[in-house]
């Protein structure tokens, strides 16, 4: 499946089928951090992702003292 | 559907909107943030946060306008003001635009540059100032930012690590108003930054996604970090050390923020409270003037 990062911007081949809370551990992100988007709406932990896949890994933590 | 460990549910998109703002209209009632007939301004960056609050006072029914502050951030200050404004052309709603560089003649990374401290020292101090004065100046009775539990919790750690006791007593959800300050709120404190991401990706709200330059390796973001590898482990483990604190330790603190209050004064150059003769934002602007002049 092809995977979108954030910051700095990058594209990744991971291959599937494999589920999101496994992804995520793979890239070394926490659950807490990110959101998984499949095409235009989000996808739980537990959801299977197929190799055929589109999905956008979306950091949630911005930074900044303020 | 979306998960929320803290709450050890999932929602569907609909419960999960309803969530986010049940979780905002408490937290207006219970600290009586905005009454009746009041208007307010909300500070608008073009992020999650500030999306999120926006469309949920506006959902909520208030009457809440939008500013957003150019920091001058080259790049990342035109995109996120396009993000803040496409926002507010679809909802009909009104933003205001202070540009810094346009009418203090510095941005933010010369303002660091002149201060010799981080950039979001200098961006902070701006911001609380600049904000303030937008409110007063519009008329706006309560100035609402989209701090997030995640925020408040960093900035609680960082507070703590050092006891800083006087931030500590000023932390709050509301600050009153007081003679040249608009009242602050902060509504967004029991949604984590997850929450209100969550919430732009399902109500379609496009926001910037990508991070300001200027924050990389800040100690905040290194608060976070640490507070998340915690709530990996202890679902609720951060609403619990933020809210606590509210509910254990603001009623102790109460006496140092009267005290603080009481000494405060005005900055004789533009007005604004301070507890010095000239305020840090006076002195910031001056301090960028003679550093381009010294052409550096
Ligand atoms: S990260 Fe720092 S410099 Fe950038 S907007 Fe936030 S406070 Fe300002
Ligand atoms: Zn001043």
């Amino acid at each position: 499946m092809r995977v979108h990062l954030h910051n700095p911007k990058r594209d990744l081949e991971v291959a599937g089928p494999l589920r999101v809370n496994e992804l995520v551990k793979r890239l070394g992100l926490t659950r807490e951090a990110v959101l998984v988007i499949r095409g235009d709406s989000l996808v739980m932990g537990d959801t299977q992702l197929a190799d055929e896949d589109d999905v956008e890994i979306r950091p949630v933590i911005s930074g900044g003292a303020r | 559907m979306i998960e929320v460990r803290r709450h050890r549910a999932a929602f569907c998109a609909d419960c999960f909107l309803h969530h986010c703002r049940e979780q905002v209209r408490r937290v207006l009632e219970k600290f009586h943030m905005v009454e009746p007939g009041e208007r307010v301004l909300v500070a608008i960056s073009g992020g999650k946060d500030s999306l999120a609050l926006w469309d949920i006072l506006l959902d909520l029914g208030y009457v809440a306008d939008g500013v957003y502050l150019g920091l001058g951030i080259t790049d990342y200050s035109d995109t996120s003001l396009g993000f803040a404004q496409r926002y507010a052309d679809g909802r009909g709603a009104k933003l205001h635009v202070v540009d810094i560089p346009a009418e203090h003649g510095f941005g933010v990374p010369d303002a660091a540059k002149a201060t010799k401290r981080v950039p979001c020292s200098a961006c902070g101090l701006s911001k609380r100032h600049l904000l303030n004065r937008a409110a007063i100046d519009g008329g706006y009775d309560v100035l609402a930012t989209g701090h997030n539990l995640d925020d408040e919790a960093a900035v609680l750690f960082g507070n703590v690590m050092q006891w800083h006791v006087d931030y500590l007593a000023r932390q709050r959800p509301v600050l009153p108003a007081t003679p040249g300050f608009a009242r602050r709120v902060k509504p967004l404190i029991r949604l984590s930054e997850r929450e209100t991401a969550a919430y732009c990706v399902i109500r379609r709200i496009d926001y910037i996604v990508e991070e300001c330059p200027m924050a990389a390796g800040n100690k905040h973001l290194r608060y976070k970090e640490t507070l998340n590898a915690i709530e990996e482990r202890t679902p609720g483990a951060k609403a619990t050390f933020y809210l606590q604190f509210l509910n254990q330790m603001q009623p102790v603190l109460a006496g140092v923020a009267d005290e603080e209050r009481a000494s405060v004064g005005e900055c004789t150059r533009c007005g604004s409270p301070s507890t010095s003769e000239i305020c840090a934002f006076c002195k910031l602007v001056e301090r960028a003037a003679t550093d381009s002049l010294d052409g550096r």
